[in-house]
């Protein structure tokens, strides 16, 4: 069966496309990146319900001063499974999810190069999410230390350490294997003409991206296991009483920390990078300059991490070399947002609910990246730091950058996925609801951080409670959002209009030469590359 | 049908190549993150900002050789801490004294244990500013050892020590601070012992 290209479209409409049949067979040993890609989607879906349940725990307890609804012990096992479910279970999942669909459809491949490797990286994690969550049911509760595990707060748990300490093992040899498939599907299955330079910016960046994961991730579990052994087999790497140093955990932690901040931001970047030509009808402002900037934000994120950590107590020339290293950041990070900018500029825009997202990406980042610029003064940051600037700020980057980006894709691509189009009225009336309700939500933590108020706290001084009650009411209103989204996709998956092969008018790139919805199979024989084939065929700029 | 194969071992080839060096990456930087970062950050904590971490009875030809600076006069503060972790209670005899760089000078620290059991103690100290602490010298010190205190038990600990001459000229006063932290271990380790030679009567 040949799926070529030139008669992809004889087979729109083509039911032999060699799907396995029965649900076992189908899901669970799977090998099929489409199908893989769709599994770790799902997975990052219901984990982000999860964690966004657990953020309505954290504000309903916040929306007035004093104890009203749960223990302070409880209300700390929630802020620290919400970081870690948003970060390790919806975030990085949803982005592998993504890259599985699209980097093989983006490089003319037809499949994974380890599409067995593909399948084991997925069903580790619902397995390690399961021992993280289920410590919530357990005598003595779940990890209550910070999402950050620092010593010897973090030992203080009971069996929760065990299991959070395997759990994030787990996660971390899911994301290290998913990372070198990546790595060799990118390097190893491009089809003839697609070269390193001319590839689109999601699969760049998924390729800096996948660097990343296999150089820190490791250095996370060498972190964790050394928790590990302190806590149950006597040794002091951590434990001052035995010679050791807890402020060396914040070091290595941090060492993974700022590269793994950056995994959850460079894909969203890719995404963006994408969608922004597509509405503006131009070519990307800077294609080069783009890929070299997100290797340079990648390069400095390996020598930034201590700026987590400028209150531990270090000398003044780490102080400021971390300080002036963490703003040389903002250089590749402003050629991109000013290449974003550039790309509209002049462009014929028009504002499709995939493009709301990216520009709202775009501004609402932005505004991340200032407040993470006034973080990294050290000065400053000795008042914000651990209070809830910070946690505007992450929220900031992590929410409306990261999940924006990733519900941006998701509408993007939903048509070539399923061959349906979503509802444009309720695609912006769900874009707009969050708007509001994200800025509610997080806007006003920037006040609160600013007046002193303190992060991982239950109760709070009467001073700070306006504030936390809009925040609340946002939180409440970006619960909604996540249901909103079942709705109008399910209603496009049933009855949505048809859609066509390309069904973004300026979008380019060998995904949309295949038809909607994609085939089980494509490329099975590479394509031909054919002259404005490629988005970024041209690269004399 | 044997061109695809061809191009098929090859591509496996090139996958292998991947995986190979990714997993080579992966092990290294594990190691690097258990086995390298703990040592590189004492060598940059003492080489390049000037932190010592050493906890150990200072050389002793190197303190003889120190020509006392009768000229100069450098405040030394004392502080005692104890984590909560452990019912002590441990304290300074004198809060600061006035020494000479380079002459000998004793001071004494006293803990009592406030817990009904014997507890094994270990105290850590900390010098600050940070980079005197290379100008710090300790000829003997309750911190080098496993300190134990039984229940209700005091004790008087000393601390003999020498400022190097060569001490930056602009700090002109210094704090040597001890936390006292309980050696879990070590205090588990007692009690199994005590319980197997007093068998309770």
């Amino acid at each position: 069966m040949a799926n070529t290209a030139a008669h992809a479209d004889d087979h729109a409409h083509d039911d032999h496309d060699h799907k396995p049949e029965g649900f076992l067979d189908r899901w669970l040993f799977t090998t099929n990146h489409k199908d893989i890609g769709t599994l770790y989607l799902i997975f990052a879906f219901t984990m982000a319900v999860i964690g966004a349940a657990m953020s309505v725990v954290i504000r309903t307890e916040l929306m007035s001063p004093g104890l009203q609804h749960v223990q302070p012990y409880f209300f700390n096992q929630m802020t620290t499974l919400h970081a870690l479910v948003m970060i390790f279970g919806a975030v990085m999942p949803a982005f592998v999810g993504l890259a599985n669909w699209m980097i093989p459809l983006q490089i003319g491949a037809p499949d994974m190069a380890l599409p067995r490797m593909n399948n084991w990286s997925f069903w580790i994690m619902p397995f390690a999410f399961l021992m993280l969550l289920g410590t919530l049911f357990m005598p003595g509760g779940g990890p209550a230390g910070g999402w950050t595990m620092y010593p010897p707060l973090a030992l203080q748990g009971g069996a929760s350490v065990a299991f959070m300490v395997f759990a994030v093992h787990m996660m971390g040899i899911s994301s290290i294997m998913g990372a070198i498939n990546i790595i060799a599907t990118i390097l190893n299955m491009r089809a003839p003409g697609v070269d390193l330079l001319k590839m689109p910016l999601f699969t760049w960046t998924w390729l800096i991206t996948a660097f990343l994961l296999i150089a820190v991730m490791p250095v996370l579990a060498g972190a964790v296991t050394m928790l590990l052994t302190d806590k149950f087999f006597g040794t002091s790497f951590f434990n001052a009483a035995g010679g050791g140093d807890p402020v060396m955990f914040q070091h290595i932690f941090w060492f993974f920390g700022h590269p793994e901040v950056y995994i959850m931001i460079l894909p969203a970047f890719g995404i963006v990078s994408e969608i922004i030509p597509t509405f503006s009808r131009k070519p990307l402002f800077g294609y080069q300059a783009m890929v070299y900037a997100v290797a340079s934000i990648a390069f400095l994120s390996f020598i930034v991490w201590a700026h987590h950590m400028f209150t531990v107590g270090m000398p003044l020339g780490g102080e400021l070399f971390f300080m002036y290293s963490t703003m040389l950041i903002a250089i590749p990070t402003g050629v991109k947002v000013f290449n974003w900018v550039s790309t509209m500029w002049k462009g014929s825009m028009t504002f499709e609910t995939p493009m709301l997202w990216a520009i709202g990406f775009v501004i609402l980042f932005t505004i991340g990246g200032f407040s993470g610029l006034m973080l990294a003064i050290v000065p400053a940051d000795f008042q914000y730091h651990d209070t809830y600037f910070v946690v505007a700020h992450f929220h900031y980057v992590l929410v409306t950058g990261a999940i924006f980006s990733i519900i941006a894709a998701i509408y993007y691509w939903w048509p070539k996925w399923t061959g349906r189009m979503v509802n444009e009225t309720w695609g912006k009336f769900h874009f707009w609801w969050t708007m509001v309700f994200v800025n509610l939500t997080f806007f006003p933590q920037h006040f609160l951080g600013l007046a002193g108020m303190p992060r991982r706290i239950p109760d709070y001084n009467v001073a700070f409670a306006d504030w936390n009650f809009i925040s609340s009411i946002g939180a409440f209103g970006m619960f909604l959002t996540p249901f909103m989204m079942i709705a109008i996709f399910a209603v496009s998956k049933k009855s949505g209009v048809k859609a066509t092969q390309r069904p973004w008018e300026g979008a380019h790139g060998l995904e949309w030469e295949v038809p909607s919805p994609a085939p089980h199979h494509t490329f099975t024989t590479p394509p031909v590359i054919k002259p404005g084939m490629l988005a970024h065929g041209d690269v004399s700029h | 049908m044997s061109n695809t194969n061809e191009s098929q071992s090859e591509s496996q080839k090139k996958n292998w190549r991947v995986i190979k060096i990714g997993l080579i990456v992966c092990v290294a930087s594990f190691l690097f993150g258990f086995r390298v970062m703990p040592p590189i950050y004492r060598i940059a904590c003492e080489h390049i900002f000037g932190i010592k971490f050493e906890n150990k009875v200072a050389d002793g030809a190197k303190v003889a050789g120190f020509a006392p600076d009768m000229e100069r006069t450098v405040e030394v503060q004392f502080v005692g801490n104890v984590n909560s972790a452990l019912s002590w209670k441990f304290a300074p005899e004198v809060f600061s004294v006035k020494v000479h760089p380079g002459v000998l000078t004793e001071a004494w620290f006293d803990a009592s244990n406030l817990a009904p059991e014997a507890i094994v103690g270990n105290a850590v100290p900390s010098i600050a500013p940070n980079r005197a602490s290379l100008y710090f010298n300790k000829t003997e010190c309750f911190c080098f050892t496993e300190q134990m205190l039984k229940a209700g038990e005091s004790r008087r600990m000393p601390v003999r020590f020498v400022v190097d001459p060569k001490l930056p000229a602009d700090i002109k006063q210094l704090t040597l601070s001890y936390t006292f932290y309980n050696n879990e271990l070590a205090t588990k380790r007692l009690a199994a012992q005590e319980a197997s030679t007093q068998p309770k009567s």
